[in-house]
């Protein structure tokens, strides 16, 4: 690690013997996953369960006029067979917008469609069995009727005057638009020694979460409460949303955590046959089950990147980048996704063009536009690979028009070092950010000097291998900016609650959640760090509204920057409160005093003077032997949110070296480096293993991975088979490396990591392809980059 | 269709005897009759690997084997595989080297990666690449993974890593 601006002061209170900060301890959950001994929702039964099916529409587009479930409702085992119109008797509609994205419209929808289905897999019944084997035999003989409707399905004919409005209320299909123009563009490119456009061409990809969705929905008619068993990534949210459309209060919805099989964004929005699963239970008065099966999964988990973005670059003939410009369009399916709507991305594509480097001049455009395809909405890395392959791509373009080393136009290009705080020209503020220092490392790191001799000894025997760099910059810790301010009940605060049990141990309730990123062992190692107890004296309690604070959960890289920082200040409190008690018992100041290896010593020379488990039983069972006045407080509650900056940027830089068969347009991948600064490292195996896995979804979208819609809106590939995800055998090993300049607006010091790799890898790729195909003067800038396309831009198919 | 069927069968060493429909899945059956849930459903067509499980020795999909299939066989789950230390080292080396996230994909992974073992006593990277494509990984990106059951395949071998 290369520390830049580490600040000592202010971590002291981490910096104890013994402290788990920067180290690389195994997570406290690992067994139970392990072992098959995990609770993950999809495993989950209840007294009385029963479960859903969703009958789906097979049209993209169509009236619904008619409905015959009767002969449904008479098999054996069928519960209820409902339909959009019944279910709406105890479940509000809704519309996915935000005031502070303005402009932004879009139509009010259903839990399940009402006369109108607007695309392939969307609900238009649901039948309740006994077992889901039983509901889906019912389904298949529930008879509707559809009038087949003109499915809008080309996102670049969406807004044409000839292409039917698929809302007519809100009349046309623009659903969001943004310009933005900071500098003088038009000046900066006339100044230009060259200008270079490209159209950038990104797959609508999806998630993919091992475990399908699933959620277990328990209306308890007696006590008048809901208890929502989610696959989640924001439980509080759920809570929120579940009891406004269902007319209750929050504290009658309870909304559960456990395991969690893979989320990724895809399990932070909430989806109509969730909000429909909530709302059969309170009509049927029983627990009820969804498991999506994976078909449904990619007709309805939220889709992503589908964005057609022209860039273009002004460049000096010395290198100096002068001006950004973009106009980027982007369907979003036929609604705005609730209740962080679909216009994020695109939002996020204006915010990040150009991020890493100085120029002042940018124009941006972005159009969000409805179609008859499947929901987009906010998937890790939300906005980051479209902006970084764009900005990236034009910076490789610009250097091989004037002739310049790719690593070079960026050393002269990006912010320096000891530039910040700074701004960018779409406003995002920057604390410190070390793009050179990032990028000296990642040289030294990949031997780039080497491997340039190496990829031009190589093609002298026709083997085409090609390096890419990309920098880029990470939106974390993000405050009430996101989406508070645009009205939504999402918070961006979290709380994290610590008490010393009878026995001496810790019990710490957080509102961050756990999908496997960690949260339960950052929060384990701040907390036993700042205490002096050991980590297997910690047990952390999460996901479940009923038993922790109230707070965001663990989404847009935020889990440690904020939970994280909460359960240190929390666990500050408890310490002093555990020291005044300890200096009463030991007639002594708490100054004197410190806690260590789970006792009480002196802070002079370590020696222990009462175990936690002893003070423990004092204050618990005999308070009566305390000192008169004392009443001891062994539990405390801290909260935080980040209030000086709306966003800790987080930066990087990642290089892919690759080879590219000219005969059969295969890609391989030889080797991927990442260089990041997240700050503070709680623990840096977990960080590694972030940017690993964040790294090999970003290289998924590089090469395999597109929903591929027909021009009637048919999903076509929706299946694993067809739908290709990165495999073990073709996946390169990943170097990680970090430079550490941590925030100053907390004392822990951390920025998000959880990003990072998906920001940046797709572009690496596509610069490594470029730079391999060099020789054939190719040059492609649409992602995937199957064989099909580079065998296309080689001219040989 | 509708007529069940008697199976017996051996599940983690026990005697376990069962009424099944024919269509009834091997996945579902241990799931869902036999509350095995640490065999888990990604796809349930044969591709993710996630339902992995041994039949007489052999790893399988359990999504796409009948439970009717199993009458006189032996299947082992993770459940079984954890409680008898056949795969505590692959399980330590996977801890220590955090090559799991949401652990979803994990059971089916040691299930595969044991096999590995069983099979090659020191397979290189990518043999051991190879054999685990067949199991899906959506968190780690794979080389945590690798580099557990290397580190366990050497270990066996008294190779001090």
């Amino acid at each position: 690690m290369t520390a830049i601006s580490a600040n000592p002061d202010a971590l002291s209170v981490l910096d104890r013997p013994n402290s788990y900060i920067g180290k690389a301890v195994p997570r406290p959950n690992l067994d139970r996953l392990m072992q098959g001994r995990g609770l993950y929702v999809s495993d989950m039964e209840l007294p009385r369960m029963a479960h859903v099916v969703f009958l789906r529409s097979p049209h993209a587009h169509a009236k619904i006029t008619a409905i015959d479930a009767s002969a449904a409702r008479r098999m054996k085992g069928v519960i209820a067979v409902v339909t959009g119109r019944e279910l709406a008797s105890v479940i509000t509609p809704w519309v996915g917008v935000l005031t502070h994205l303005k402009g932004l419209k879009s139509a009010p929808q259903h839990a399940i469609a009402i006369d109108r289905v607007c695309w392939q897999g969307e609900a238009v019944a649901a039948v309740v069995a006994a077992s889901r084997a039983v509901a889906e035999d019912a389904a298949e003989i529930v008879a509707v009727e559809y009038e087949e409707l003109e499915a809008v399905t080309d996102m670049r004919t969406a807004l044409d005057s000839g292409t039917p409005v698929i809302h007519p209320a809100l009349g046309d299909n623009l659903a969001f638009e943004r310009k933005l123009d900071a500098g003088a563009v038009d000046f900066a490119f006339a100044s230009s020694d060259e200008v270079v456009e490209a159209d950038f061409i990104f797959g609508r990809h999806t998630g993919v979460t091992l475990e399908p969705r699933a959620v277990v929905a328990d209306w308890n008619v007696a006590e008048a409460r809901l208890t929502i068993y989610q696959g989640t990534q924001a439980p509080h949210m759920v809570q929120n949303i579940a009891a406004l459309h269902l007319g209750l209060r929050e504290m009658q919805v309870r909304v559960v955590c456990k395991d969690v099989g893979g989320s990724f964004g895809i399990k932070v929005h909430i989806y109509a046959d969730e909000m429909a699963t909530y709302a059969l239970s309170k009509l049927l008065r029983r627990p009820i089950k969804f498991v999506a099966d994976r078909v449904e999964s990619f007709n309805t988990d939220i889709h992503a990147r589908d964005h057609c973005c022209r860039g273009r670059i002004g460049v000096k003939r010395d290198g100096t980048i002068v001006a950004f410009e973009i106009d980027d369009l982007t369907g979003i399916g036929p609604y705005s996704m609730y209740p962080r709507t679909s216009a994020i991305e695109a939002n996020q594509v204006v915010n990040l063009v150009g991020g890493p480097y100085l120029t002042r001049n940018y124009r941006a455009r972005t159009r969000v536009v409805f179609q008859n395809k499947n929901v987009m909405c906010q998937y890790r890395a939300v906005g980051h690979p479209v902006a970084c392959s764009v900005t990236e791509g034009l910076v490789d373009l610009a250097a091989q028009k004037i002739g310049m080393d790719p690593v070079e136009i960026r050393r002269r290009n990006l912010i320096p070092d000891d530039g910040y705080p700074c701004a960018s020209p779409s406003g995002l503020r920057f604390e410190q950010l070390s793009h050179h220092a990032a990028m000296r490392k990642l040289i030294k790191m990949m031997d780039y000097d080497g491997l340039r001799a190496e990829q031009a000894a190589l093609r002298k025997n026709n083997i085409y291998r090609g390096i890419g760099i990309a920098s880029f910059i990470e939106v974390t810790n993000p405050s009430a900016a996101f989406y508070g301010v645009g009205g939504a009940r999402i918070s961006s605060q979290d709380g994290v609650a610590v008490r010393l049990d009878a026995q001496g141990s810790v019990i710490c309730q957080t509102s961050i959640t756990e999908q496997g990123q960690g949260s339960e062992s950052l929060t384990a190692q701040i907390v036993g760090s700042v205490l002096g107890v050991s980590m297997e004296r910690v047990r952390v309690i999460l996901g479940d509204t009923d038993n922790t604070p109230y707070g965001g959960g663990t989404w847009a890289s935020r889990g440690a920057g904020i939970g994280g920082e909460a359960a240190l200040q929390a666990a500050k409190v408890l310490r002093k409160n555990i020291l005044d008690v300890a200096a009463a018992i030991l007639q002594t100041s708490a100054a004197e005093l410190d806690i260590a290896d789970n006792a009480i010593v002196n802070d002079r020379d370590g020696s222990p003077r009462i175990d936690l488990n002893e003070l423990s039983r004092i204050v618990y069972f005999r308070p009566d032997t305390l000192p008169p006045g004392i009443q001891p407080e062994l539990m405390a509650t801290r909260h935080f949110v980040p209030r000086e900056y709306p966003f800790a940027f987080t930066n990087g830089v990642q290089a892919s070296w690759l080879e590219v068969d000219a005969d059969t347009g295969f890609v391989k991948l030889l080797r991927h480096w990442v260089v990041e600064d997240c700050g503070t490292i709680i623990n840096p195996q977990l960080v590694d293993e972030q940017i690993r896995g964040g790294v090999v979804q970003g290289l998924g979208a590089a090469l395999f991975e597109k929903c591929i819609y027909d021009e009637r809106g048919q999903l076509t590939n929706a299946n694993m088979a067809d739908y290709l995800v990165p495999m073990s055998g073709e996946m390169p090993d990943i170097d990680v490396g970090h430079v550490v300049s941590p925030t100053l607006e907390t004392e822990l010091g951390a920025k998000g990591a959880g990003e990072a790799g998906t920001a940046g890898a797709a572009a690496a790729v596509a610069n490594a392809v470029n730079d391999a195909l060099r020789p054939f003067g190719a040059i492609i800038t649409e992602i995937p980059l199957t064989p099909q396309v580079i065998l296309t831009a080689l001219g040989r198919i | 269709m509708t007529l069940h069927m008697q199976i017996t069968l051996d599940v983690n060493g026990e005697r376990v005897d069962a009424q099944v429909l024919p269509r009834l899945n091997l996945a579902d059956f241990l799931r869902e009759h036999l509350q095995l849930t640490g065999t888990h459903v990604g796809c349930e067509h044969g591709v993710c690997g996630a339902c992995t499980v041994r039949v007489d020795g052999e790893i399988v999909r359990s999504c796409l084997m009948l439970a009717v299939q199993t009458h006189n066989a032996s299947v082992e789950t993770i459940e079984g595989l954890s409680d008898s230390g056949e795969i505590s080292d692959l399980q330590a080396a996977f801890r220590d080297r955090n090559a799991l996230q949401c652990g979803f994909c994990t059971p089916g992974m040691l299930m595969a990666a044991q096999d590995l073992l069983r099979r090659h006593a020191e397979p290189d990277r990518e043999r051991i690449r190879e054999h685990l494509s067949g199991n899906y990984c959506r968190c780690t990106g794979y080389q945590a993974i690798i580099d557990a059951v290397e580190t366990a395949a050497r270990q066996r071998l008294g190779i001090k890593p």
